[in-house]
């Protein structure tokens, strides 16, 4: 019973979400454009998640590249690690971090923001002020986070290669001009575009998911706590399901 | 006793003229809980109007149905001779430019300063104003309420009466002639909560404006009201001026002025 009755609620909360974000796509093309908000945002976004992004992007890349050379030394195909450590990390590693480690950061913060300004009726005051908050704080915050989490991953995608790049340094000796062309040679179109464009999908996720959780906020400070919480939890998991059909998806299109 | 009915449509000799805002058999609920079930209430010009009735009464209700941040399932609400669950969002819009809103929590945006909040409302309106006009009616506002020197603070960093008075200089700010205020009152101490009432009195007498006034402090009413409707079971239960409703025998009504 007890299982049955939280796929329930599962299933509302889903129903729910997709009604939220067909709101969302039946109310950005209309005027009034937010576009100030949305310059604003991007930067609260885009900016202040960059000293996080480029850290773990960094650490990621080091650490994967000290990890796999034992195994690569044992196979005899040392000189491959630039290859291989590039493919794993612009295909896989890169873009679902990054985006795990943008919704733990921006997914939490818009729920908490947006969930105590519906908790204290900021968001009612707005509505009575001429503005719909619809699009003032959820369709800027969408787009924002929409747009920002591809560049962030790009940014996060290089600093991580050169985090490679000391990794490899560390037991061998490659010149910076050979590791970018052994990068290079070995990355095909196929392998970045994909995972690109995927990278929109999640950052639209994280965005709306924090909107959602954020708007539609219980009462109390408890429910503020909650909606910055599940919006973590719930973006996390669409980023690794969207990661699956990212993938299915690519495999059908026959880009490998 | 006489019913509600009778006491509501008493003739009001002392109002000439339509009233500015009428309500008519107006329900309101959610799922179960029928929350307003056929309310009536007329306001007049330049007149002050107490809503007394319990917690959970459907004080906060109602006039969130006024201002159109809820729609009622049923009824009238005729603000302006507009009948405000007909209105769609750019005529609701342009509405609630004239109605002023005060809310219980005060809804200060947290992370704009003073002077930003208070520009708000005029910027988003789409009213056409000058940076020198908006300066103005951002000075004059926290001129009226005494707080002009925290113009540039955020907040966070005023007590709970000042932001009270800085909501209200918001509300103010777009001289609305129609104002409601959600108890303007309750979290403040006795001093403060009587500076709050001479400050609404004063505004009634300044800019002749009509006010809603969501109350259960039997000081803002003395002080505040010249009529009194008290909110019971959904409905208006009572009506009439202060000194008729202490004189009222109905226990249920006797139970606020004691
Ligand atoms: N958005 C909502 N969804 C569901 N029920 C609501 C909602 N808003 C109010 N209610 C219910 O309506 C009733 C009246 O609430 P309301 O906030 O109007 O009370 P109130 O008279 O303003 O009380 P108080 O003096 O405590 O502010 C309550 O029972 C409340 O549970
Ligand atoms: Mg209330």
């Amino acid at each position: 019973m007890k299982q049955i009755s939280s796929l329930n609620a599962a299933l509302n909360e889903a129903g729910d979400i997709s009604r939220f974000t067909g709101r969302f796509l039946s109310h950005w093309f209309k005027p009034r454009y937010e576009v100030a908000e949305f310059f604003r945002q991007c930067f609260i976004i885009g900016y202040k998640s960059l000293p996080l992004v480029g850290l773990t992007g960094f650490i990621m890349g080091l650490v994967l590249t000290m990890q796999l050379r034992p195994s690569m030394v044992d196979y005899g195909v040392e000189s491959q690690l630039p290859a291989i450590v590039s493919i794993a990390l612009i295909r896989e590693i890169g873009p679902v971090i990054t985006a795990l480690i943008f919704a733990g950061k921006i997914g939490s913060s818009i729920g908490a923001e947006l969930g105590s300004m519906r908790v204290t009726e900021q968001i009612d005051a707005m509505e009575v002020s001429g503005t719909n908050p619809f699009k003032y704080l959820v369709v800027t915050r969408v787009f924002a986070a929409t747009c920002m989490l591809p560049v962030l991953v790009m940014l996060s995608d290089a600093i991580a290669l050169y985090g490679c790049y000391l990794g490899v340094n560390i037991r061998g000796d490659t010149s910076f001009n050979l590791f970018w062309t052994q990068v290079f040679d070995n990355l095909a179109f196929y392998d970045v575009l994909p995972a690109f464009v995927k990278t929109f999908f999640f950052g639209f996720a994280v965005g709306i998911i924090g909107c959602y959780k954020g708007y539609n906020s219980r009462k109390g400070t408890e429910g503020v706590g909650r909606s910055a919480n599940s919006a973590v939890v719930v973006s996390s998991i669409i980023i690794f399901v969207l990661d699956l059909l990212a993938v299915q998806i690519t495999d059908l299109l026959g880009f490998y | 006793m006489a019913t509600a009915e009778s006491i509501l449509f008493k003739e009001h000799t002392e109002n000439q003229g339509a009233p500015v805002m009428s309500i008519c058999h107006l329900y309101k609920s959610f799922e179960d809980n029928h929350v307003l079930t056929d309310f009536n209430l007329e306001l007049f010009k330049g007149e002050n109007m107490v809503v007394l009735g319990k917690s959970g009464s459907g004080k906060s209700v109602l006039i969130k149905c006024i201002i159109g941040l809820l729609r009622a399932d049923e009824g009238t609400i005729k603000v302006f001779g507009e009948n405000i669950p007909d209105l769609n969002d750019e005529e609701l819009d342009k509405i609630r430019t004239k109605i002023g809103f005060l809310f219980q929590s005060n809804a200060l945006y947290d992370s704009m300063t003073v002077r930003q909040n208070l520009e708000f409302p005029l910027r988003r309106h789409w009213i056409k104003v000058s940076q020198q006009e908006v300066d103005a009616m951002v000075t004059n506002a926290l001129n009226d309420v005494g707080l002009i020197h925290t113009i540039d603070m955020m907040p966070e960093e005023l007590s709970g009466g000042m932001r009270k008075r800085i909501a209200l200089a918001r509300t103010l700010i777009l001289k609305p002639e129609i104002i409601l205020y959600d108890e303007p009152t309750t979290g403040l101490d006795p001093v403060t909560g009587r500076e709050i009432i001479r400050l609404m009195v004063e505004i009634k007498k300044k800019y002749n404006t009509s006010s809603l006034i969501i109350s259960h402090d039997m000081n803002c009413v003395r002080m505040a009201s010249d009529r009194i409707v008290v909110l019971l079971d959904g409905i208006c239960y009572a009506n009439g001026n202060y000194e008729e409703l202490t004189n009222n025998q109905d226990p249920k009504v006797k139970q606020f002025f004691e």
